[in-house]
This record gives C-alpha cells, structure tokens and sequence, in this order.
C-alpha cells in the first residue's frame, strides 16, 4: 500500500470524528501557538531594545569609576582633557549625576520626576534637542548656576507648556528653568520626558559629592568605537595605575548582553510551553489507543484480506502523525493570531511599540516537533494494532 | 498435488488443566475447482478449520498444503500474502469497512497487492457487475440491505482472483430468500471455475455443494458427495452433551 493511500485514509479518520480529532490536537494546538508567541515577543523585545539603544546612539561609551578606596582620584577635568587630546575619535563627553533630591513645583511635589546633572555638551551626544529656550552652558558650568532644561511632560503637565523662565524647586534650591526639549518617547510619567537637567557642578555641589562616577563618552564615528575604548581605558589605567579602577562599557555591548539575556529567557519559556506539546502528544497516544480498541474488526477484515503488520503499523503512525501535524498547523494559525491580537494590547496597554513577530524558524521548528510528537507517540497504539491476532480482531464485537 | 491438504492436523488449546483439543487429527484433501461445504454442530472444529484453511490461524501439529506451499511454517507476514494472493473471504457479518464506499471495500485487498489504481478500477467494476451490484459502486455499506452487502463482500473476496473463497456462514445473517440468493451466486461462481469451501451447521445449505465434509468433536465423521444419504445424517450427537464454543 502507497504512503499516498494511508495518509488518504488517515485523512479520512481524522475528518470523520471532528470533534475528537479537535480535542486530541488541542494540546499541541495550544503548545505550538505558545512557543510561536513567546518566541515572537522574544522577538519583539529584541527589536525594542534594539531601537532603544539606537535612540540613545550606538556609539556612546559609559565609563565608571570608582575613586573610593583609591590614592589617585580622577577628576571631571582628568576626563575632559582626555576629551580634548583625543578629540579625531572622541567628540564629546559629560558626567552624568543622579540627583535623588525632592521635586517641587509650585505647590504640587513631582515624584517621578529624575534629576540629571549632566555637562553642556550633553544635549548633542544623546541627541536632546530644544524647542524653546536654550540648553545647559559651559558658563553654567563655571557659575555652579541653578539653572535647569526640563522634558516636555514636565513643562506640559506642570506649567500648561508655559515654563520658560518659571522656577523648579529641587530640594528646597530653586533652580531657574531655561530651556525646554522636545518630546522624545509621548510624554509618559515614566520615561525620557519627565526629566529635569540641571548643570553637573551644581549636582556636585548640592550632593557634597568632589568627583563624578559615571560618565557619557560620544565617539565620531561607530567603527571608532573600539578604539576610543582602548583610548580610554589606557589613559584611565595610566591616571589609576590600575586596570580594576574603572569600566567602560559600550552601547553595543550592553545590547549584546541584553539580547542574551533575553534570549535565555526566551529559551526558558519556550521550553515551558514545549512541554504542553509534549502533554498533547499524550493526548494523541491515548485518543490512538481508544481508537485501536474500537477499530480491532477493522483491523482483522484488514489482516484477512492480505493486510501485513507492517500496514497496519504504517496507517496509524500516519494517522497519528497526520493529527499532530494538522494540530501543528492549527497551532501556527493560532499563535500568528493571537500574536496580532497580542501586539495590540501590548501597545495598549503599556504605550510601548513593542510587535510580537513570530520567527518562521520557530514556526518550522515547532510545527516539525509536532510531527514527530504524534509519530513517537503514536507509535505505541500502532504497534499494539499490528500485533492483534486476525482471529481474535475479526472475532471482536 | 491437491489445492488444500491437511496432513494429520491437530489444534490443541490448553485451558487450565484441561487440554482442548479443537481440531483432533484432520486429514483431507479439497482439489482445484471443488465445491466443498464443511459442516458441523457449533464446537465441532469447524471454525478452527476454517481458520487453519485461512491462514488466520496456525495448526499446532501436523502439515497444511496450500497450493504446493505449506503454510504451517510461514511467518506473520508470509501468511498474509498469502491472504492476499489465495484467498477471498466471505463472512457471516460481511465484514465491510463502513467508512468508505463499496468500491474501496472491494479493492482492499488489490490495495494491499500493490495494484496500480486503474487497474483496480477495472477489477473493481468487473467484479461488482458479476454481483450486479455495479449501480452501488459509490455507495456506502449502510445504505445497502444484507443481502446487497453481502454481495459486496463476495465481490471482495472475487476482485484479487483468489485461488479458494472461504466462505464462512455466509447466509447466516440473510433471511431465507436472500440467503438463496446468495447460494445460487456462489454456485454460479463454482461453475465459472472457483474452488469455493463453504462453512455452515446448517445440513440445508451444506448439500447445496457437490462435496460435504462433516465434523464432530474435531474429527472428520463423513466425507462424500452431498447426493450421499449419510452426508446430512446427524452423527454421534448426545442430547446431554454440551457445546463448548
């Protein structure tokens, strides 16, 4: 008999109890459609860094120190003559400072609100810019000014988009606002908007902090990335007389980790849902059984008319197949769905664009396992029918 | 050389303690073209013979010729070749597979040969216009009545031009008509050339064949013609015994 004719024949079974057929793939209907979705937002997570990251430019580096415990300290000015001499690689750099401080505004207290103390140079590298106003300046700098640039959702939610000259009060210090950026990621509470920039030396001041840890470096050019990172860190070496004084990390890097990270998180999860394909190959072996049991007659009038073990044995691995496969299909039919479905509410939901895009790798992947869960599995029952005796199977009622 | 020989051919079941013996020492030959019926009361061994003569079963002693092979020494698979290849069946239920149509039904065992499509096509409407049933071809054994599917399964047991139809109480489902009519088809198929053995306890339908093999307690009591006397004789039979089938 033709492989043509059993997988006919197998059609057939599985179309004429619907129902049953339905409720035996639907484990690897939902396991499919699982591994399809985790995969997808796996894979939307990436693309959403990855956009993040770009935003912030991939040819930034961070530089931590750490002067603590250290006989050398390396100072803001240390790093901007660093700047300076190596200005063919290195177009910019600022201290970044996290301010913790109370945010007062008027009457109202703003507490998401993040304070940045950063240099003048700050707005170009992360590519802030102005919409009115003006940013930060070298004199406010010098002057340790109480000056600040705030974020569009500051100026919009607190001062009716009105700020410009208006007064913000960081723990009790007014600080004058001069300038106000463009809105970058839709003036959400939580995000780039609400923030206020105030000049790094005035941080300093009112932290009682003397040098600065961390450090924003702006590289000309992405392929000088590398480079300006040996710069850097032979020159910190050299001021530290240490390798283990300081960090540099790059912006590639720190994508690189991320999408690791996720990644690993990706395969965890996706495991996960593979085990439901696992429970609904379960399912298979055990609606094949059932139907081994019913269809014992069909069996025997098979034998009787020449049919061999091995017939038997291929038409319900066929069939067993067939059904998972069709639960397969199902399921990458369901997972696309529901992956749509998904990045609606996510973008909803959390106002992030984050699109669950299903791998076709996972889909071939997943639908390829689901064959072969339904083979494996249905092996068992197939081999249990091509051993029945023809006697006793045409004898069965 | 005959086409069916059993050479001393025992069927021995242990049940317990007690050993069965469902076929005690069988010897008989059936020659090409034969119109045989193999009778006997229920528990006589006749159905233990039919399957012996099937190749659905194995003898447990003895030697069973089959068309110049002895079939007591194949394997699983060399037996169903040689189902598929020698021997039609017909069954007292008809057996048909109810999810697919009469044509389907009829070409099983062509399908299982390895037989091309066309020519099971071919095959498959020669055979059901000997019936006359070729009107049904695309029917589905539900909507036929007994007596249609039993027609149906001869014509299966007919479209691989089987060297033996076994037919096994093929009227014992039909009411009395039908199973007439049904009679008068394998006779007719008897003269066309078919070797047909007949199983039946019903003495009325064994002496419809030319030859009657009785069987009691699994042992052969009378082989002969069915014009014999002693062929529908009831022989050895004790009220008190019971019937162990």
């Amino acid at each position: 008999m033709k492989f043509s004719q059993s997988f006919k024949l197998a059609l057939k079974s599985i179309m004429s109890s619907k129902i049953r057929s339905l409720l035996t793939m639907l484990g690897i209907i939902i396991g499919v459609a699982a591994v399809i979705i985790i995969v997808g937002l796996g894979n939307g997570m990436q693309k959403y860094m990855q956009k993040s990251f770009f935003d912030l430019g991939t040819n930034t580096l961070n530089v931590y120190l750490s002067n603590y415990n250290s006989s050398k300290k390396v100072t803001p000015d240390d790093m901007f003559t660093i700047a300076r001499e190596n200005h063919e690689y290195i177009d910019g750099i600022s201290p970044t400072l996290s301010l913790g401080g109370t945010v007062r505004i008027g009457t109202e207290k703003a507490e998401k609100t993040q304070i940045s103390g950063t240099a003048e140079s700050y707005d170009k590298m992360s590519s802030l810019k102005i919409v009115d106003g003006r940013f930060l300046k070298y004199m406010d700098m010098q002057s340790t000014a109480k000056v600040c640039v705030i974020g569009s959702y500051v100026n919009e939610n607190y001062f009716d988009s009105n700020a410009i000259g208006q007064t913000i009060k960081i723990d009790g210090n007014p600080y004058k606002v001069v300038g106000v950026l463009e809105m970058k990621a839709k003036n959400q509470e939580r995000g780039e908007d609400n923030k206020i920039y105030i000049p790094y030396t005035t941080a300093m001041k009112v932290s009682y902090q003397s040098d600065v840890s961390s450090y924003v470096v702006s590289v000309k050019d992405s392929d000088k990335v590398d480079t300006a990172k040996n710069i850097l860190s032979t020159k910190l070496t050299n001021l530290y007389g240490s390798k283990d004084k300081f960090n540099i990390l790059s912006m590639a890097e720190m994508l690189d980790s991320m999408n690791q990270m996720i990644n690993v998180m990706v395969a965890i999860l996706a495991s996960i849902a593979a085990i439901s394909l696992f429970v609904g190959g379960i399912g298979i072996m055990n609606i094949m059984l059932v139907s081994v049991s019913e269809r014992t007659r069909e069996i025997g009038i098979r034998k009787a008319l020449g049919a061999t073990n091995g017939n038997i044995l291929t038409q319900f691995v066929i069939e067993a197949g067939t059904t998972s496969a069709m639960g397969g299909l199902l399921g990458i039919g369901l997972g696309y769905g529901l992956s749509k479905v998904g990045t609606i509410v996510i973008n909803a939901v959390l106002k992030q664009e984050i699109i669950i895009a299903p791998s076709s790798n996972a889909v071939l992947i997943s639908f390829g396992i689901s064959f072969a869960i339904g083979v494996i599995f249905g092996y068992l029952p197939a081999r249990k029918a091509a051993k029945l005796n023809p006697i006793d199977a045409l004898r069965y009622e | 050389m005959a086409l069916i020989e059993f050479r001393d051919i025992y069927k021995i079941y242990q049940m317990g303690d007690t050993e069965v013996r469902a076929i005690d020492g069988i010897n008989m030959k059936i020659e090409a073209g034969e119109f045989v019926a193999i009778v006997g009361q229920s528990g006589s061994g006749k159905s233990t013979c039919m399957n012996i003569i099937g190749c659905l079963d194995v003898p447990t002693k003895g030697q069973y010729f089959l068309d110049g092979t002895d079939v007591s020494e194949l394997n699983d698979n060399q037996l169903a070749k040689i189902r598929n290849k020698t021997l039609g069946f017909i069954f007292q239920q008809y057996n048909l597979l109810q999810k697919i149509n009469v044509k389907e039904n009829v070409e099983l065992a062509l399908m299982y040969a390895g037989i091309s499509r066309a020519e099971r096509d071919k095959k498959a409407s020669a055979v059901l216009e000997k019936v006359d049933l070729l009107d049904k071809i695309n029917s589905f054994p539900k909507q036929l009545s007994g007596g249609q599917q039993q027609r149906v399964s001869i014509a299966r047991a007919l479209a691989g031009s089987p060297s033996v139809i076994l037919a096994d109480e093929p009227t014992g489902a039909l009411d009395s008509k039908t199973g007439k009519d049904v009679l008068r088809l394998l006779q007719k198929l008897h003269k066309e050339g078919n070797t047909i053995v007949l199983i039946t306890h019903d003495n009325g339908i064994a002496v419809k064949a030319d030859r009657v093999i009785r069987l009691a307690d699994g042992k052969v009591v009378f082989d002969g013609p069915s014009s014999d006397p002693n062929a529908v004789v009831i022989a050895n039979y004790d009220i008190d015994e019971e019937d162990d089938e």
